[in-house]
């Protein structure tokens, strides 16, 4: 009888989440002295405000891969919906990969239903995903959109659990930059202060912590209208020893530069109101 | 002899009797200083917190020593109290010299170095993150001593928290000449923002200040706070079922 039963268990397939088999095989292989390889993190600052008529999300553009820093210029403001952008903090792949797919299952939803994306269905499915990883989905995140109800702002940490507020720092340079939010915070804020505050919280991360640096990105995000300003504040500039810089001899002249952006597509909507509810 | 080598197997052998300070008991958070205009302005807050209690509110973590200097501590407050008796001793040998000379903030720094390495490497720390600040003879002075014996001296400094949540602030906002009223509201400044973030602060501070003249230590008092914005209130306005 007991026979029986471990055998339908044995042939039962496991339920998602991470398998853990190869655990054992990774320590023997470390204490033999084979290194296990690094993973790519953005340590990071990653900021979101809301200001009077919608959201502001600013990051950082370092990603570091232990001591070195691997990317000066990554992008941690990523693309959700046209509405709804999310800033990611944490293990590179994981940030990228999920945002992704909760980008792709907005789009699928958006096809579904007709009508605009709402922040709080992206903050569901990726509170979901996240929770069914217990953690180990290494990602700490800012979700930022103006949809009908309004502009909305949340954090999502990497175990699943999700805060709304106002002001919103996530990362290794939280604490810098929420230093500064917490000093400089007022209600009523305008599109330019809101976007100077988390410049400031942004560079208050760069210069006081070490897993952060390089460039400021900025996500202004408005009913209708969003602005990704990328690189917006430069400050880290190469210095050259040379005051007049590099220059590199003429070699192939340049007839034409077309820019695609492969994530967003134009959208065609065939008529139709957009619904409020 | 023998009981020497009693006494050596069991600081590094048996559990039953440890004489060595493992962990922290009774603790201190953050102490934030810099130097204005005419000396050093130091703050912090009064509580001492029993692990995850907030036990003691009237903890004077700033004291002055000798005539020029002023010490504020974070981490164990039994190894604080101490240092003082330490220090005391030292400025009580100092003035039995009578010689006209007095021990001055850069010394008094230096003494407090020695000691807290001495004492980390006999794996038995004093628990306490130091800032020593003071005026002699016209030179400001401001330095800190860590539990492992880091030191180094600049124009502001914080211990625990502060390192995270001040110095940011303090590196954007402080400069040289800072009077005495900008000095207290950039102070006020990095405590409001660690008594809003910090768990273990206390709404009940005291601001030291030094100068050529002499120590003054406030009178405790408390930060004005704000939690009325319209945002946090109900943030859940719109984004129903999320918190």
């Amino acid at each position: 009888m007991e026979f029986k039963m471990a055998q339908a268990a044995a042939e039962v397939p496991p339920k998602g989440g991470f398998s853990f088999d190869l655990c054992r095989r990774n320590e023997m292989l470390s204490n033999k002295g084979v290194p296990p390889p690094s993973f790519r993190k953005t340590g990071t600052t990653i900021v979101g405000l809301i200001f009077q008529d919608g959201v502001i999300l600013g990051a950082d553009t370092r990603a570091t891969e232990g001591p070195i820093v691997c990317d000066k210029n990554c992008e941690k403001i990523h693309y959700m919906a046209p509405n709804i952008y999310c800033c990611g903090a944490g293990t590179a792949a994981d940030t990228k990969a999920v945002t992704d797919m909760v980008s792709s299952q907005l789009q699928l939803h958006r096809y579904h239903t007709g009508r605009e994306s709402r922040v709080v269905t992206a903050l569901t499915l990726l509170k979901y995903h996240l929770f069914n990883y217990q953690g180990y989905f290494q990602a700490a995140l800012v979700l930022g959109g103006v949809d009908a109800n309004g502009p909305h702002l949340h954090t999502i940490y990497p175990h699943g659990s999700t805060d709304t507020l106002p002001l919103a720092t996530m990362g290794s340079g939280s604490l810098a930059a929420m230093a500064v939010f917490e000093s400089k915070y007022h209600e009523g804020l305008t599109k330019a202060e809101g976007i100077n505050l988390v410049c400031e919280a942004i560079c208050s991360g760069i210069f006081n912590d070490l897993g952060i640096g390089s460039n400021v990105d900025v996500c202004v995000i408005t009913k209708g209208h969003k602005e990704y300003l990328r690189n917006h504040q430069l400050p880290n500039p190469r210095t050259y020893v040379n005051s007049k810089g590099f220059s590199f001899p003429k070699k192939t002249e340049v007839l034409l530069t077309r820019v695609t952006p492969l994530e967003e597509k134009v959208e065609v909507i065939e008529g139709g109101d957009a619904m409020e509810e | 002899m023998d009981s020497n080598q009693a006494k050596q197997h069991n600081l590094l052998g048996s559990e039953a009797a440890s004489e060595r300070t493992l962990y922290p008991y009774v603790t201190g958070s953050s102490v934030v200083a810099i130097k204005y205009k005419d000396g050093i302005l130091m703050a912090a807050d009064m509580g001492g917190s029993y692990g995850s209690t907030l036990r003691y509110k009237s903890v004077e973590r700033v004291k002055p020593i000798g005539k020029h200097s002023i010490l504020g501590a974070s981490g164990e407050i039994s190894d604080f109290q101490e240092i003082l008796r330490s220090l005391d001793e030292l400025i009580l040998y100092d003035n039995m010299w009578d010689d006209g000379n007095s021990l001055g903030p850069k010394e008094v720094h230096s003494y407090l170095t020695r000691m807290m390495y001495n004492r980390r490497n006999k794996f038995n720390p004093l628990w306490n993150s130091l800032i020593l600040g003071g005026v002699k003879n016209g030179q400001k002075y401001l330095g800190m001593v860590s539990m492992i014996g880091v030191n180094f001296e600049d124009n502001h400094v914080a211990t625990g928290f502060g390192n995270h949540l001040a110095r940011p602030i303090l590196r954007d906002e402080w400069h040289e000449n800072l009077s005495f009223e900008d000095g207290v509201k950039l102070l006020e400044k990095c405590m409001r923002v660690l008594l809003y973030r910090d768990r273990s602060a206390v709404n009940k501070l005291q601001i030291a200040k030094i100068t050529e003249e002499g120590v003054t230590i406030s009178q405790p008092y408390a930060l004005k706070t704000f939690w009325g914005f319209a945002a946090f209130e109900n943030p859940t306005v719109g984004a129903e079922g999320s918190w």
